[in-house]
């Protein structure tokens, strides 16, 4: 019997899954481990962790990009079979990648490590697989560790998804023990898709990545009819037609084809060179005889949390704008626009999905474009109604209105934290101190809990994720989404040098908190900003009040007692020393400031995610 | 022909001073027959060597400074012996200045008649202070008892010029230990005073003592208000000051400091001993040992050589100018920009009258911030 081949596959044999997974509970292991075992990848030239690509992706251990992969499988029932796995990304900011992926597929490996439990982002996720109708199988991974503990854990995913313990499987995908049996269980309990065959083409784009030497290389799940090489095809919210080049399959590298049907999964290459022009969400149909509904769920990304980016080398900013644009091909999310700061020089304002986003912008323009960055602390997006009826919507700190306004609004999430329940007093201070509201609290297990809450995303923004690792030892996870925005007493806090407003430290917060702000800023900046001939007063200022103030002390003497002898030398090599210092200055009015303040003062571990 | 200067370095002390950084040991006998008793003879084969080398730019010197290190405790007649050879050598210009410095307790009577008769015109004792509880925080072993002994002793031997350092702003030092110290010096017949702030500087005792938290460091504000009160101190007993940290009567400035700071020429002889000529600055190998090796093997002791660029040239001139209240004459510098100069006047760190003379001259509050003054002029 011959194999399915792409494009002539019956879609009653296919299985699309993805594999919900927490970061390092073996996702990407269990991926490449049915690349073995259905035989696309021999062990000779299996690369760890094949399917995530970038380095950088490799180092985190996350995976960024989804991607598919084709995987020929002949079941125990004597058939052959072919199983589509959908990578997914597996971080709080990438919601809307993750719904498109879960949309492509009937069904998810729900995969938990089975020494930890399930984590907030996979449990986020399992409810949006939940929410497509996806069939969960439910997998704990990593039963050879020592420290696993299959039953209490098989419980507690049991009780999450209302099946019964036995039904959860039990593997490692290390050692390969339990794998065989999970791909029958996805080809026994995952549904076959289904779709019109005769109807006008209609695919999902679940992905869409640039590639340097293909350009637009972008993921489909076809729903109904069938896309050719050759045709010409339309994207129906964008509008836009394109030549179609090149129509194939991954398994696991490129394989061109004729065409992909109902049910299949494959890449499509146009020559675009813009991810904007194909974007995740979109539906592909042909521009001749095609559809005219387009399948629903497409959503424009929207940044939510906007950081300024500067070279810390002046000279480099030619170079983070190349970067800059080069990266956008890439990705869809990504926005940003020139933006001059009085401390920082030339740079851009960056918008951001999230945190990660941002951490993830930054470390590749810094990786791949070798460049040393400073980022200011990040906001999100506030909308202000001004007395006269005006609304602004307010991106940067330099935009907040001087005068009086009517209401601003703020982003709020619907918050999610897994912890152990010894955790539950600390992290549920550190919600409240976070002007948290509760929405519920649930025991998954006897010692693990689910705690809900409202809290405004300018909270989350802030440092939440440092407070709670330390707050946790690390135990607890944090999913968040975005639930719409809530009015609040917000103020602009101006850090004042001298009497001059340093643009990069200035911050929107609560009216509650501006004090706080300013103490911990003024305070840092009289470590870091070193004596002048004159008395420096550091204000933090609401408008042109006041709130605290430090003073560095005039330095009373810049000279060196002695020439030591005939050593005119070691008093030129001083001077020369202290000359290359001054040229690492910027001056703020009167006030030298060496670069290093600006950046120790910006660089908050606060602001990372990652640590 | 431009003046040339000889510089005399004796690496010699009776004992270790916690703050003091410079190149000396107590030792005797450094071992490989480097010892304090014969090491005029190392001098003065340099002093030769040097002069064989130097061609048709050999000229007869017009200062001589013996410096250290403690040169007094080499015997008069060794100080002398070097002095003679210098002399023979390169001839000593009519009224010559040649000052040894000493410690206050490394001399008598005798010694001082013997160095006056020997041709020192000048010596110059590390007094440091009047207070017991400042020499005992910076180890000195004198008292200011035989101190002012020692000036007074100075003065009946015939030295034409007696002066006094001072180490300002030490921990625990208060204002009026700082007059005591100037009236002592003052008092006992000096006609020079260096005052200097105290500098704890890297790896040595007092370094350590003040990381320890045993002395408290010296902070700007003290060593600035002191700075004030020693010019004020100073200028009432009739005293001029000439440069950031030398204070003068009428006629007693130190010519072979002026040099320096005038950028001539000068030979520095001993070990780790700078020179100058014409741009080029080189100096000597630091240990005792190794220079007595590289005498021993006939070559000039010089551990490396630095040729100023231009550049450099026109820093070390500004940099040497600014210090001195004769300032630093426009003329002899270019391009720079008088929208600094303005801005310096304006803060009170130059002197706006002497600028109409052509003079770029420091306040008493630009002595204060002389290295920001010469920084913001050469950037």
């Amino acid at each position: 019997m011959p194999l399915p081949q792409p494009g002539a596959t019956d879609p009653r044999v296919i299985r699309n899954f993805c594999i919900i997974a927490h970061i390092d509970h073996g996702k990407s292991t269990l991926a490449d481990r049915m690349l073995q075992q259905t035989g696309v990848v021999d062990g000779r030239s299996m690369r760890a962790q094949y399917l995530d690509r970038m380095d950088i992706e490799r180092e985190r251990g996350i995976t960024i990009k989804s991607q598919a992969v084709r995987l020929p499988y002949r079941g125990e029932d004597g058939h052959d079979y072919v199983l589509n796995l959908i990578d997914t990304p597996g971080h709080v900011d990438f919601t809307y990648e993750v719904s498109r992926s879960l949309a492509a597929c009937e069904g998810a490996v729900l995969v938990v490590d089975a020494a930890q439990g399930i984590e907030a982002q996979t449990l986020a996720n399992l409810y949006l697989a939940l929410e497509n109708d996806l069939t969960i199988v439910p997998v704990l991974n990593k039963i050879d560790l020592p420290a696993a503990q299959p039953e209490k854990y098989a419980a507690e995913l049991a009780h999450i998804i209302g099946c019964a313990p036995d039904d959860v499987m039990r593997i490692s995908a290390k050692t390969g023990e339990g794998v065989p049996e999970l791909l029958e269980r996805i080809v026994r309990d995952i549904p076959a898709p289904t779709g019109d065959a005769g109807a006008p083409a209609r695919a999902l784009i679940f992905d869409s990545i640039y590639d340097t030497y293909r350009g637009v290389v972008t993921y489909v799940r076809v729903i109904d009819g069938r896309i050719a090489t050759r045709d010409r095809v339309k994207m129906m919210m964008t509008g836009e037609v394109h030549e179609l080049l090149e129509v194939g399959v991954i398994s696991p590298e490129p394989v061109p084809g004729k065409g992909i049907g109902v049910g299949e999964v494959g890449y499509l290459i146009t020559g675009v060179k813009d991810v904007r022009q194909s974007r995740v969400g979109d539906t592909v149909t042909t521009a001749q005889h095609g559809a005219t509904q387009a399948l629903g769920g497409y959503r424009d990304p929207k940044p939510m949390v906007f950081s300024g980016l500067y070279p810390i080398d002046g000279s480099d900013y030619p170079e983070l704008r190349d970067a800059l644009d080069k990266l956008k091909l890439n990705d869809a999310a990504l926005v940003y626009e020139p933006e001059t700061s009085l401390a920082l020089g030339f740079g851009f304002r960056c918008g951001f999905l999230g945190l990660l986003h941002m951490e993830i912008v930054r470390e590749r323009l810094e990786r791949e474009a070798n460049l040393d960055l400073i980022s200011t602390a990040p906001n999100v997006v506030y909308r202000v109604l001004g007395d006269d009826g005006v609304e602004l919507v307010v991106t940067n700190p330099s935009e907040f209105p001087t005068q009086k306004v009517d209401k601003i609004f703020e982003p709020v999430v619907r918050g999610t934290v897994i912890l152990p329940s010894e955790f539950v007093g600390t992290v549920m201070e550190l919600c409240q101190q976070r002007r948290g509201q509760m929405l519920g609290m649930d025991y998954l297990s006897e010692d693990r809990v689910e705690l809900r809450y409202t809290l405004p995303l300018a909270e989350i923004v802030f440092d939440f994720f440092d407070q709670l690792k330390s707050r946790t030892r690390g135990y607890a996870s944090l999913d968040y989404e975005l639930t719409g925005e809530q009015d609040a007493d917000l103020v602009k806090v101006d850090i004042l040098l001298h009497g001059d407003a340093v643009d990069a430290f200035s911050a929107i917060v609560h009216r509650d908190k501006a004090m706080a702000y300013g103490v911990m800023m003024t305070g840092k900046l009289k470590e870091l900003i070193p004596r002048q001939q004159f008395e420096v007063p550091i204000q933090a200022a609401i408008g042109s009040r006041v709130i605290t103030r430090e003073t560095i002390r005039a330095i009373r003497k810049d000279v060196l007692a002695k020439c030591y002898g005939g050593d005119i030398t070691r008093k030129r090599k001083l001077l020369e020393k202290q000359k290359e210092g001054k040229k690492r200055m910027k001056m703020v009015g009167r006030v030298e400031v060496p670069q290093e303040a600006f950046i120790a003062a910006l660089s908050t571990s606060d602001t990372n995610p990652k640590k | 022909m431009r003046p040339l200067s000889i510089y005399v370095h004796v690496p010699f002390c009776a004992s270790r001073c916690g703050y003091c950084d410079f190149n000396t040991y107590t030792a005797t006998d450094l071992g490989e027959q480097v010892q304090r008793d014969t090491f005029d003879q190392l001098l003065i084969s340099e002093v030769q060597l040097a002069a064989s080398k130097l061609g048709a730019d050999l000229r007869a010197v017009d200062t001589v400074f013996f410096g250290g290190g403690t040169p007094t405790l080499l015997s008069a007649k060794a100080l002398v012996g070097v002095l003679e050879s210098i002399k023979s050598e390169f001839g000593l210009r009519p009224a010559a200045e040649v000052t040894t410095e000493a410690n206050p307790d490394s001399v008598d009577q005798p010694k001082l008649d013997q160095l006056v008769a020997g041709g020192f015109t000048r010596i110059s004792y590390g007094v440091q202070s009047a207070a017991s509880k400042v020499l005992k925080t910076l180890d000195r072993t004198h008292t200011a008892g035989a101190a002012a002994d020692a000036i007074v002793m100075a003065r009946a031997a015939g030295f034409a010029h007696i002066s006094a350092d001072l180490i300002i702003a030490t921990p625990g030092e208060c204002d009026a230990d700082l007059r005591d110290s100037v009236d002592l010096v003052t008092g006992a017949g000096v006609d020079h005073v260096s005052a200097y702030t105290l500098i704890v500087e890297p790896n040595t005792p007092l370094a350590r003592q003040v990381a320890a938290g045993v002395v408290p460091s010296p902070d700007d504000e003290t060593a600035a208000h002191r700075y004030e009160l020693v010019d004020q101190l100073l200028s009432d007993r009739g005293f001029t000051w000439y440069e950031i940290s030398n204070w003068a009567r009428s006629g007693g400035q130190c010519r072979h400091n002026v040099h320096y700071w005038q950028n001539d020429d000068w030979l520095g002889i001993g070990p780790g001993a700078h020179s100058h000529r014409s741009g080029v600055r080189w100096w000597n190998v630091k240990h005792p040992r190794s220079y007595a090796e590289r005498l021993d093997a006939g070559e000039l002791p010089i551990d490396q050589l630095e040729e100023l660029t231009v550049e450099q040239v026109r820093l070390e001139t500004m940099m040497l100018g600014l210090r001195t209240a004769a300032g630093l004459d426009l003329a002899a510098v270019d391009a720079i920009d008088s929208v600094v100069i303005a801005k310096l006047i304006a803060d009170g760190l130059l002197d706006g009258p002497a600028l109409a003379d052509g003079q770029l001259r420091v306040t008493v509050r630009g002595r204060l911030f002389a290295d920001a003054v010469i920084r913001d002029l050469t950037n």
